[in-house]
């Protein structure tokens, strides 16, 4: 193996070539990478040619080229923003230093594990994903559904990177172990709960990409704003793929309603037993995997209060969402923040320290951003002149993690007897009937234009390529 | 007149409806030129300096729309913020109306980008960024604006000397070929132009309707040879792009037009989507629908020169606008554009929604390579005319190389693109250096797009 030339095989602008104990490091572990691909990869997808975008470089030019590709072979790069001489950090106990581009020691440990729970999240959702390719609903929804993938893989290269270039013999054990644990597996589960739950069907990958994989934008913004110069600019060049997580995400739920709506007037029904006997997904439905989708995300932000959460920004090590376009003092010291707990059998709001409610503040952001775009669905269902809207529940609805788990809150915020939440959770998350619904329409639909009967084709093709392009060749 | 006035440019939009907010385009812009608000991201028109960088990063290609404007009008970043969807292009005469020449070229525009190589492009293609903005250099001289808002004269009035229905009776769409004459009035005009029809009556509003422009079908010496005469191709609008039912103000006007009736017209417009005229020119012609109209102009110029060269028993006087007009035109006709090829693409639905069809077949074949492409035809897979397109590739590549050979494509906006990259397939299959070819067609006038 050690006549790979991994400057050419892995195109990267940090110098990979000039790097013999990286190179040596990595020498190492991507031959496990690619037996991990293997093992718990798209599942058979070994001799596919898929028209992938693969970034060469970071400038417009080199950002996305199109062609295509064998997965095994994709050229997982690493790359990192162009640094900014001289950049300052901007928030927390350093404010107004010079930014880092070792690790300080005392901050080593912390670091590390941020960078290691992003990175385990990578190749955990691959996991998820592995069987979805024998259920596609269209040759162009395959093709997303593994530029995600990959993209995932080259997510987890660039958190090997700064493992191995920054924490040394550490670094490499983490690294090693972000390919040994495996999703959903007991004895040597993924780190973070969400990452262990199935993705059985196509519906819940859209949900998951839309919910989830923002969520993945929010930690990723947090984290490029730190004071750990390379973790900052590689979280930055990540952003603009999750991005495109996003897009399948949104466009994939919007092409659903977008397919539902058209069989409500054309049968001119809202009746469920109608619309599923039809074969398409009734919007009460999409509501029940909103709510479970969006409340299963929101957990991933932590405890409402956190001293791990302090820790981070008072240090540097991460920042809020676009801190830099916030005007307060960027240390937050003495100021509060209002976060939701449960008084005398209600939800009323507590003032807090906001050091210790980051994680809140970022989930508020979160929620802000998630909503707009349950708003452009709404006028996907608008648009066709059906009386009904999507909603995101209560922020107190069906959390797990914080002040709020174990509490019973409807979708609108209203806190319930268990007995109350027994008698309707079933049309409010997604029933065992429901779910064995969706799965039962899942069926492969790989032929060049074609789509299943439960969703729309998409207002257009990728990189302006047709609708039904050969976006995936089978060998 | 102030200069400035005219001033044109091709402004950089997102599409909302497309979009999902995602910030990597405003991340990207290195000028800060975008920037949103709660509902739109959107671009700042002074600021956009059609660096691209923002193409290529979009997830969705939301990013990738332009549309042609006066400076002075641009659509403010106010404006974008509160759209649900995107304003369609403003049409030859709106920019007639906003004092804009139609030989106006913009004055800033994007770099059309490094087309991509066949399949493994690494540019997103924008198909309205090859079109060519001047005339082939053996066009005639052109005329445009004689009428309108700008003109010393507003509109001069034409009366209907014919109107027929060219496509099958019985089904839904509804063809017209309609004959204006101008009597003594000046109103020259060239094959490739449009004019524009101002409807009787005003608007929901009470406001005077906003002319509505159709491409001339004629040849430049009328649609009767030697008469003040021309003649248009319009489809009767029944429904909107979503089916919706809605009566066109205008062609409906147009096509219940009876013989003896009078219309106001301005115009002409247009100057660069104009034939060539030196020998051995060659002409490519790609339509649907009623973008069939210039390409009628064109060949049937073309069929004269022939019928003169050849003889008068070829029927080289067509019958003026009565019943046999439309026939007439497209009838067969080597003469001074010996050795020029004409080849047609044409697409409609189905062979009866084609307008034209019957006098199509009988055009000689030495005289014109004429290919039909039907999407909607029973029991036929579809087929469009970027396929016969990529099916007639051997006899395209000599034409894309040879700088005497013009392409035209005209009819709807979803063919543009496909056209586009269908042309851009076939030359990159047959090893050509696709930039090179697409930059010379649009560099020496040999590409013209005309797409609503």
């Amino acid at each position: 193996m050690s006549s790979i030339n991994y400057s050419e095989k892995i195109p990267n602008n940090v110098n990979l070539s000039e790097d013999r104990t990286l190179q040596r490091a990595l020498e190492s572990w991507q031959p496990d990478f690619i037996n991990w691909w293997d093992d718990m990869g798209p599942e058979g997808t070994t001799d596919a040619s898929v028209y992938l975008r693969t970034a060469v470089s970071v400038d417009p030019q080199g950002w996305a080229q199109f062609g295509h590709v064998k997965m095994r072979d994709y050229r997982w790069g690493i790359f990192l923003n162009p640094g900014e001489a001289d950049r300052k950090i901007h928030f927390g106990d350093h404010l107004g230093e010079k930014a880092w581009n070792d690790v300080p020691g005392e901050y080593r440990a912390n670091l590390r594990r941020i960078i290691v729970t992003q990175g385990d999240t990578e190749p955990a959702s691959v996991e998820q994903q592995r069987h979805l390719g024998l259920t596609a609903p269209s040759m162009y929804d395959l093709r997303n559904l593994f530029q995600i993938n990959v993209e995932e893989g080259r997510h987890l290269w660039a958190m090997v990177y700064l493992l191995h270039k920054h924490f040394g013999r550490d670094g490499r054990e983490e690294a090693d172990a972000l390919l040994q644990r495996r999703s959903g597996q007991e004895d040597n589960p993924r780190i973070l709960q969400a990452f262990n739950e199935q993705t059985p069907d196509w519906l819940s990958f859209f949900m998951f990409t839309y919910f989830t994989d923002r969520d993945g934008k929010f930690q990723l913004c947090a984290l490029a704003e730190s004071a750990f110069d390379p973790l900052a600019r590689t979280t930055k060049f990540m952003l603009t793929e999750e991005a495109h997580h996003m897009f399948v995400g949104e466009s994939g739920i919007s092409r659903v309603i977008q397919r539902t709506c058209q069989k409500m007037n054309e049968l001119k029904t809202d009746d469920v037993k109608k619309l599923r006997e039809a074969g398409v997904i009734d919007l009460s439905t999409i509501q029940r995997y909103l709510n479970f989708h969006f409340s299963v995300t929101i957990d991933l932000f932590g405890a409402d209060e956190s001293s791990n959460a302090a820790t981070f920004y008072s240090t540097g090590l991460k920042g809020r969402y676009e801190e830099g376009k916030r005007v307060d003092d960027h240390q937050l010291r003495g100021q509060t923040y209002k976060i939701l707990v449960v008084q005398n059998g209600q939800l009323a709001e507590k003032e807090v320290p906001m050091l210790n409610a980051l994680n809140e503040v970022l989930r508020d952001d979160y929620i802000k951003d998630s909503i707009a775009g349950v708003e452009r669905w709404n006028k996907v269902i608008e648009k066709a002149g059906i009386p009904f809207r999507l909603k995101a529940p209560h922020k107190a609805f069906h959390r797990n993690i914080g002040a709020l788990a174990g509490v019973k809150v409807s979708p609108e915020g209203k806190v319930i007897s268990e007995a109350e939440w027994n008698a309707n959770v079933d049309s409010w998350l997604p029933s065992g009937a429901d779910r064995a619904f969706v799965a039962s329409l899942m069926g492969r639909v790989v032929e060049p234009g074609k789509f299943a009967n439960w969703i729309a084709p998409p207002a257009m093709g990728i990189n302006r390529q047709p609708v039904d392009f050969e976006y995936v060749r089978f060998a | 007149m102030d200069m400035t006035d005219g001033a044109v440019i091709r402004q950089h939009l997102i599409d909302p409806e497309i979009c999902i907010r995602c910030n990597t385009c405003e991340a990207t812009c290195p000028v800060g030129a975008i920037t949103h608000d709660s509902r739109n991201y959107v671009v700042d028109a002074d600021k956009c300096n059609f660096c691209m960088a923002c193409v290529p990063p979009c997830p969705t290609g939301s990013i990738d729309n332009w549309r042609t404007m006066p400076r002075v009008r641009a659509y403010s970043v106010a404006d974008q913020l509160t759209w649900d969807e995107l304003p369609g292009e403003l049409s030859a005469v709106q920019l007639a109306e906003a004092g804009v020449a139609t030989d106006a070229v913009p004055s800033a525009e994007p770099v059309a980008p490094a087309l991509p190589a066949a399949d493994d492009g690494q540019v997103a293609v924008n198909s309205a960024q090859y079109g060519a903005t001047v005339p082939p250099w053996s066009a005639a001289h052109v005329y445009t604006n004689l009428y309108g808002p700008k003109a010393a004269q507003k509109t001069i009035t034409a009366t209907c000397t014919g109107n027929v229905r060219v496509t099958e009776v019985g089904k839904e769409y509804d063809t017209h070929h309609i004959v204006l004459d101008f009597g003594a009035t000046p109103f020259p005009v060239l094959e490739g132009q449009s004019i524009g029809i101002v409807p009787p009556g005003v608007d929901a509003n009470g406001r005077a309707h906003h002319p509505r422009q159709y491409s001339i079908a004629s040849p430049r010496n009328g649609e009767r040879p030697g008469y003040n005469n021309l003649s248009l191709t319009i489809k009767r609008v029944l429904e909107d792009h979503q089916g919706n039912p809605v009566r066109g103000v205008g062609s409906n006007f147009m096509c219940d037009l009876k013989v003896g009736d009078t219309v106001e017209v301005i115009g002409p417009f247009g100057a660069s989507f104009l034939m060539p005229n030196h020998p051995r020119s060659h002409i490519v012609m790609i339509c649907t629908g009623t973008g069939s109209a210039p390409m009628r102009a064109m060949t049937e110029w073309r069929r004269r020169m022939r019928a003169a060269a050849v003889g008068p028993s070829q029927g080289g006087a067509a019958p003026s606008g009565g019943s046999a007009g439309a026939a007439g035109a497209w009838g067969p006709g080597s003469s001074k554009f010996e050795g020029g090829k004409l080849m047609l693409f044409f697409g409609a639905r189905t062979k009866e929604e084609l307008p034209y069809f019957g006098p199509l077949q009988n055009l000689p074949k030495d005289f014109i390579d004429i290919h039909f492409a039907f999407s909607r035809a029973p029991g036929q897979p579809k087929k469009y005319v970027q396929d016969l397109i990529r099916d007639r590739a051997a006899d395209l590549v000599p034409l894309l190389q040879d700088p005497n050979a013009y392409f035209y494509v005209c009819g709807l906006k979803a063919m543009e693109e496909g056209v586009v990259l269908a042309l851009r397939d076939v030359a990159v299959n047959a090893g050509l250096d696709w930039d090179t070819v697409g930059a010379a067609l649009k560099r020496d006038g040999r590409l013209h797009l005309e797409t609503y």
